[in-house]
Order: C-alpha cells, then structure tokens, then sequence
C-alpha cells in the first residue's frame, strides 16, 4: 500500500518547499523535511510556529498555497483522499463524540474507514484494555476525565491501525500519569513499525521517544537532525546551575580568574549558570562566591538536554513554551 | 464497500446522537402542530377542513423535522472540532454531506406521516394519492435536509444556524401556500413564493391530498430537484472555501 511512485524506498513523509498563508500572515514559510518509514519524528516549536497548518495540510485539512507533500508516496495535494487511508490523526483537542460511550466512539471511528462491524467490536474492545479504559467503555465520553479523554483519541486515532500517524499535544494539559502511560504506548507503537509524526511543546517528551527532531519557529524549520546527533554538541559538558541570594554582588571577572576553565553567565532568576568540559569543583566555587558575601541557596548539577540545543538554536526558552500551552499539572 | 460502510456509519451514529432523542422528535413536532391548530381553527374547526390543513401540516413537519437538528448538529460538531474527524475519514465529501444529511432525511419523512396518523383518526383520506404524497414527501425531505446543511455550513456558530433557520422557516409558512393560497397573497409578494422551494413541495401535496394542485406535479418535482441540486453544490463549494482552508 505505502510506497508508491516518486518516493525513495524508506521515506514515508515528504515534504518540500511547503507553505502557507492566511491573509498576510505566513504561517507555514517553505519547509522541507523527509521523514523515514518507522521513524518517530519530533515536530517542536512555540504556539504559531506553523506545527498545526503542516498536519491540518500532512492529513487534507488544509491547502498548501506552494511546495509539494507525499505521505506514503501519494501526493496528498491531488490526491488527499487516498493519502488519508494510510493515516491516523490525533488531533490538539480530544474531539470524540461526548453523547457516545467510549465503545462506541471507537466502533464508530473504524467505521469511518470502512472496518466491518465484526471487526471493529473487536478492535474496540482490544483497545479499550490497551488503554486502560474497560471500564469506562460504556461510559460517555462526556463523563471522562481530561486524561481519559486524551487516551480514548489516541484509541481513536490508530483504531484502523494505520501505517503513519499523526500526534498533535497528545500529553498537552494532562496529569503525569496518564502522560507516561500514553508515552509508553506510543513506544510501542513506534516499536510495531508505525510512523509516528508528533508535534510537541514538551521538549524533554521529545528527546526521549523521537529518533529525529525538527525546530519550527516563524514558520520555518530553524534545524532539522536526528536527537544523538543534535546532542552530541552539549554531551560531555558538566553544568552547574548556583543560585544566589543577589546576582549584582557577583565579581565575574574575579570569578573568571579563579576558574579559568569555567565559561559563565549569570541567569534571571538570580542563578550562576557555570559551563565546563571538566567536572565542576562545586565546593571551591561555593566558598569562593561566600567569600565574595555572596550568599548560595542552592547548587545544582544539570544535565544537558535537548532543551539546551533548542534554546540555543531557537532562543526561545523552553519555559515559555511550556507557559503557552499551559504546563502540566505535577509535571 | 467501505465507502457505504463509512457511510452508514455516519448516518447510523447521527440518528442515535441526534435524531431519535425525545426532545428532538418534539421539537420537529411542536411547531407544525401549533401553526396548523392555528389554521385550523381559524378555517372553521370543522372535520371537512382537515384535509385542506393536512398538506401545510405535513409540509412543515418535514421542514422542521429535517432543519431543526441538522442545522444545530453540524454546526456543534463543527465548533467541538469532532467534525474534522470525518473529513480526516478516507470518504468523498459529497457521500460525507449526504451521509450527514441522511438521518436529517429520514427523520423528515418519519415526521411527516404523524400528521397523517392524526388525520386517519379525524378524517377520511382514502382520497390521498400516495403514488404523488410519498415520492413529494421524500423529494421535500431531501430538500429541506440541503437548506439545513447549507444554513450549517454557512454559519459558526449553534445560535447563528437557529437564527439562520428561521430567518427562511418563518417567512416560508405563509409565503409557501402551505394554508391559504399564493394567488390570496398581494401581488408583489407572490413572485417570492415561487424563489421557495416549500411553494413547490406544498404544491404536490395540496394535489394528492386535496387534490388542489395550482402546478402540473412534473414541474413541482423539477423545480424541487433544482432547488436540491443547487442547495447540495452550494453547501460544498463553500465546504470547500471555508473549512478546507
């Protein structure tokens, strides 16, 4: 099914030259990106980045106004009906029918792609016990909980067990627990094979579960890599975050003196960001600044992540990322 | 084949969410029964009238039947996003939008032999010619079903499409002919009756009920295929324009 002409033999998502605007807003700016049969790949970027327009045109939701886009080797501008039989689509907002119960949202979902009745009972109900929900499938989605809700459309979505699937937030503004167990189905779910496209403004989300990342930002790919290769920049660097009681009473040039091996800079939040190859004398560094009169709070030894390389190549913090969409609750 | 079964999976899902919920059937009910009572008892009250209040009636069971739910359904679909998941489903749009105006089509028709229920108990109608009554009852379902889907498709909000709807609904029940006839109207109204397509659907059943047709029922019919063809294309073009963006 997957695989026709035009596209090379491990490329399952193509995509060249896309964009798209909206009156005189340019919300998707000529990106390109390939991404390979059972990848799972990382689509990170700020609210308005343009993640949302490149599904909504990926799955038929939307006209690109240039460039072109094959999923699976269809062409999904001329031919975004076809193309739709290889997807499955996770949608930001949990967009089952409140009125149905959790079974029959699921029966009716694989009826949408032509499964028999037999067939999607059965699908259901595997899914249901995936999913942790056997309980609640003869309740109504509207009595669900935000968690419960997120978990039955993510059922939804790979109910006719498609080959490509496309995530959009799918642990956005739920508990930690429910967000580690969807996080563990999609493992498996990349593990069985399927192509996983997923945007996400949880970095830490991304580093962990995708093979290859790309940085939107403005409406175009800022860097595009696989997470090893983005991250091997940063590994092997020690970073020692010191929180002081008044950063203006810090001497960086004394500082700089006493540890020339030390990159640093001073952070809002009244925090000494220290950098080295080498591992950091915390103790020495501590009895340094008190003896400057600068009192320490706090010193803490940081491991380098992909947050790192994203605020480094972006300059967008990942804080304000995690504020737009609303941060998650115990995360 | 799995067009049709995503087909009546659409349909199927939409009749038991929407349609065949009590107080839907009383709202597809309420309005016809109130403004044909209201006819009625202004022609007289008596037996012999029921037959010519019968048509009007059944004309707005259909009307209200079919736009009532369609117009409100598509629409709280459309702003809780669930929408998108049947236009992600690998089905034309055209089966879509007939798939979702299906149940609306199939609720008409059901609520239009309430009326006739009614009159069978009141009345004598062995005169009805239902050669003529069931194919106009299923022509002015469909009908009515593309008004609602259009009004749906060309607002955005729940309250918009109520307004939308009766805006067309109120005007049709006395510009239609439904309880007293065009030729009764002044005469610069009457051209606008003939831009309704309930003029053409209470037509047919004013002659197979009362047989007091004013239109051969061949023209009847093609004037209600057109409005039909016309209100279907325009609802997906702007489908196409406004939601496919």
């Amino acid at each position: 099914m997957m695989g026709g002409s035009g596209s090379t033999s491990d490329s399952c998502i193509e995509v060249s030259g896309l964009g798209k605007s909206f009156g005189d807003v340019t919300a998707v700016d000529g990106i390109s990106f390939t991404v390979r049969r059972g990848e799972l790949f990382g689509f990170l970027g700020p609210n308005g980045a343009g993640k949302t327009t490149t599904i909504n045109m990926l799955t038929g939701l939307a006209r690109p106004d240039r460039g072109s886009l094959r999923v699976g080797g269809i062409d999904c501008t001329r031919n975004p009906k076809a193309a739709q039989h290889l997807i499955g689509v996770v949608p930001d907002e949990s967009n089952l029918y409140p009125e149905l119960n959790g079974f029959d949202n699921l029966c009716f979902c694989g009826g949408l792609y032509g499964m028999r009745s037999a067939e999607r009972k059965k699908r259901a109900s595997e899914l249901l016990v995936l999913f942790g929900l056997e309980e609640a499938g003869k309740r109504r989605f509207a009595e669900y909980s935000r968690g419960m809700k997120r978990r039955l459309t993510i059922a939804a979505g790979i109910v006719h067990r498609p080959p490509v699937l496309f995530l959009d937030e799918p642990t956005s503004g739920i508990d930690v627990q429910s967000a580690r167990r969807i996080r563990s189905m999609l493992g498996e779910l990349h593990r069985s094979g399927t192509t996983v496209f997923l945007t996400t403004h949880y970095i830490e989300e991304a580093e962990r579960m995708c093979d290859r990342v790309a940085f939107i930002v403005g409406g175009r790919i800022v860097r595009e890599d696989s997470v090893a290769r983005l991250l091997h920049p940063v590994m092997g660097r020690e970073v020692v975050a010191v929180s002081v009681a008044a950063t203006e009473r810090i001497d960086l040039g004394g500082l700089a003196g006493a540890f020339p091996d030390y990159a640093l800079t001073v952070e809002a939040g009244d925090v000494l960001r220290v950098e080295s190859k080498e591992p950091v004398r915390v103790g020495a560094l501590v009895r340094f600044l008190e003896e400057q009169g600068v009192q320490v709070t706090e010193a803490r030894r940081k491991r380098q992540s992909l947050e790192d390389v994203f605020v480094a190549v972006t300059g967008i913090g990942a804080e304000t990322m995690r504020k737009e969409k609303g941060g998650r609750k115990g995360a | 084949m799995k067009r049709l079964t995503a087909f009546f999976s659409i349909l199927g899902k939409d009749m038991r969410a929407y349609y065949f919920k009590p107080p839907n059937i009383s709202w597809g009910l309420l309005f016809p029964v109130v403004w044909a009572g209201m006819f009625f008892i202004k022609s007289g009250g008596g037996a012999e009238n029921i037959v010519s209040v019968l048509p009007g009636m059944v004309a707005l069971s259909i009307l209200f039947g079919t736009t009532s739910m369609l117009a409100v359904t598509v629409t709280f679909e459309r702003k809780a996003k669930a929408f998108e998941r049947l236009l992600l489903a690998p089905i034309p749009l055209g089966m879509l939008m007939l798939a979702k105006t299906g149940g609306a089509i199939l609720f008409g028709v059901l609520n239009a032999f309430i009326p006739f229920l009614v009159g069978l108990f009141l009345a004598d109608l062995s005169g009805v010619a239902w050669s003529v009554a069931l194919p106009a009852i299923v022509m002015l379902a469909v009908v009515s079903a593309f008004f609602g889907l259009f009004v749906s498709v060309s607002v955005s909000e729940v309250f918009e499409a109520q307004t939308f709807s009766n805006f067309f609904r109120f005007p049709m029940i006395f510009l239609c002919g439904l309880f007293f006839p065009i030729s009764d109207l002044p005469a610069y109204l009457q051209p606008l009756s003939y831009l309704l397509p309930l003029t053409y659907g209470a037509d047919i059943l004013h002659a197979a009920i009362a047989g007091k047709g004013t239109m051969p029922p061949g023209l009847d019919f093609l004037a209600l295929f057109l409005f039909g063809l016309l209100l279907y294309l325009l609802t997906l073009r702007s489908i196409h324009r406004r939601w496919i963006l």
